[in-house]
């Protein structure tokens, strides 16, 4: 075939089809559209503010470098005027997290920003090694992502930022939607595709990859010759999600528009209030301070199995009942530091921070 | 073209493919310039060889594991991306893009995590 131009620049050789539109576009057309794209949506949701402190959730992988990247660019461009930081959890598990923590240290010199890693051994005393030989591989995901969501605040706490900004992008958030309405969760139906989240205690989330096609994103990593790591967790894979997935780059390859489709169908759902009513009211946990939709968060009943011995009872409803059957807490149990809101006036006394 | 003749190819596997591919990120390969039409079918009329052959011929000769991540009804498994020559194969024919001499050919994994 003869090469083609740009539809952008009618000058430039084309080097990529977007997926989203099916334009054909050169490598400096495509650099210039993915990175605006990144821009309107943090313009038009207004996720930031001068002199914002922002968290970029950093895993070493391909999104959040690509993120890391695009971030400071577009500081830099735009002058938001934020204050950016990476901000890593380590999980603990041998030959993943510590191989992948090793490129966000480059990563934290090739972009010169803060780098604060917490570990889950730190926290919780426990390493997700340590986890998986006490549970196995069935549940450990729910540990995991658990320990790893109070962490990231925990993290970010630390830094006393405003903000934590993570790699989600438009596949995740598609898939996401898919699992939703497959598993009938309408409540998280109804915010999985919010821009930003914010509770009242929490620090505010958000994602300025929602529109982003994976693609795209590993395109512009693979042309910026970007360091970043590609490895599967050694531990079992979220099996519902990986079928979410698998379907859905099947649809892609049918109508590559299908990602973004999806997306706004999720965004149009209207959720009745009855129905968002069933969700719990948030308080904060009796144990640890973090917010909970019960007297202890998911993270201090999933870590009180652990130390007990019976790891399940974070779980399963049968194995709690077997775990309050052999009385209360000890008093000597290990327990994850309290947490102060960082929105409360308590704030600058929160870091804990090893230096 | 007699053929015998032979194309010499750079083939580079990344974003978690080269695990399947004894890690090795980067490959040198002779591939014949005719092949069957019809993969691994001898008898069948020749074409030049093309990047579906090149995918079949990977997955015979340097694939070492789990050939469910790499290919799915002829062609690469939907999520990895081509690039032929640093250009997105979409845009070079995909499968049926001749090689030439000297081509590199990348094969991206979007699948792994981020």
């Amino acid at each position: 075939m003869p090469p083609r131009t740009c539809a952008l620049c009618a000058n430039n050789r084309a080097m990529l089809k977007r997926p989203k539109t099916g334009q054909q576009i050169c490598r400096d057309c495509f650099f210039y559209v993915f990175e605006t794209e990144v821009h309107n949506t943090i313009i038009q949701s207004n996720l930031f503010k001068p002199g914002d402190r922002v968290a970029i959730g950093a895993s070493g992988g391909k999104d959040s470098t690509v993120l890391a990247y695009v971030m400071k660019a577009l500081n830099e461009r735009y002058q938001y005027g934020l204050d950016l930081f990476l901000l890593s959890i380590d999980e603990g598990i041998t030959g993943y997290r510590d191989d992948s923590l090793e490129t966000v240290k480059r990563n934290q010199q090739q972009y010169s920003m803060p780098l604060k890693i917490l570990s889950y051994d730190e926290l919780y005393g426990w390493t997700m090694d340590a986890i998986v030989s006490q549970v196995g591989k069935k549940n450990n995901c729910t540990f995991c992502g658990v320990f790893r969501r109070q962490a990231l605040d925990r993290g970010a706490a630390m830094l006393h930022v405003d903000h934590i900004v993570t790699g989600h992008n438009a596949d995740d958030i598609a898939e996401t939607v898919l699992m939703n309405i497959m598993r009938g969760d309408i409540a998280r139906l109804g915010r999985c595709t919010s821009i930003c989240t914010q509770g009242e205690d929490t620090i505010k989330r958000s994602k300025p990859f929602k529109y982003a096609y994976e693609k795209e994103i590993v395109m512009y990593a693979y042309f910026k010759k970007l360091d970043y790591f590609s490895t599967e967790c050694i531990y079992s894979p979220d099996a519902y999600r990986g079928h979410a997935r698998v379907f859905l780059k099947d649809l892609e390859a049918a109508r590559p528009s299908a990602i973004i489709d999806i997306i706004h169908s999720g965004e149009a759902f209207e959720i009745r209030d009855d129905l968002k009513a069933t969700q719990k009211a948030q308080q904060t946990c009796k144990r640890c301070g973090y917010m909970s939709s019960n007297d202890l968060c998911k993270a201090c009943t999933l870590l009180e199995g652990l130390e007990r011995g019976m790891a399940n009872s974070g779980i399963t409803d049968r194995a709690r009942k077997r775990l309050d059957a052999e009385g209360p807490a000890p008093d000597n149990l290990r327990t994850i530091p309290f947490y102060q809101s960082p929105s409360g006036a308590a704030s600058l006394a929160v870091e804990t921070a090893p230096s | 073209m007699s053929t015998g003749d032979t194309i010499t190819l750079k083939v580079e596997f990344s974003g978690g493919l080269e695990l399947l591919f004894s890690n090795q990120r980067s490959h040198k390969l002779s591939v014949p310039a005719l092949v069957p039409k019809k993969y691994g079918d001898a008898s069948s009329e020749t074409k030049p060889a093309d990047i579906t052959f090149l995918i079949h011929y990977l997955r015979d000769n340097l694939l070492k594991e789990r050939v469910e991540l790499f290919m799915e009804s002829d062609t690469v498994r939907p999520g990895i991306l081509v690039l032929v020559n640093d250009t997105d194969w979409e845009l070079e024919g995909e499968g049926d893009y001749s090689l030439k001499a000297g081509d590199e050919i990348v094969f991206i994994s979007t699948l792994h995590g981020g």
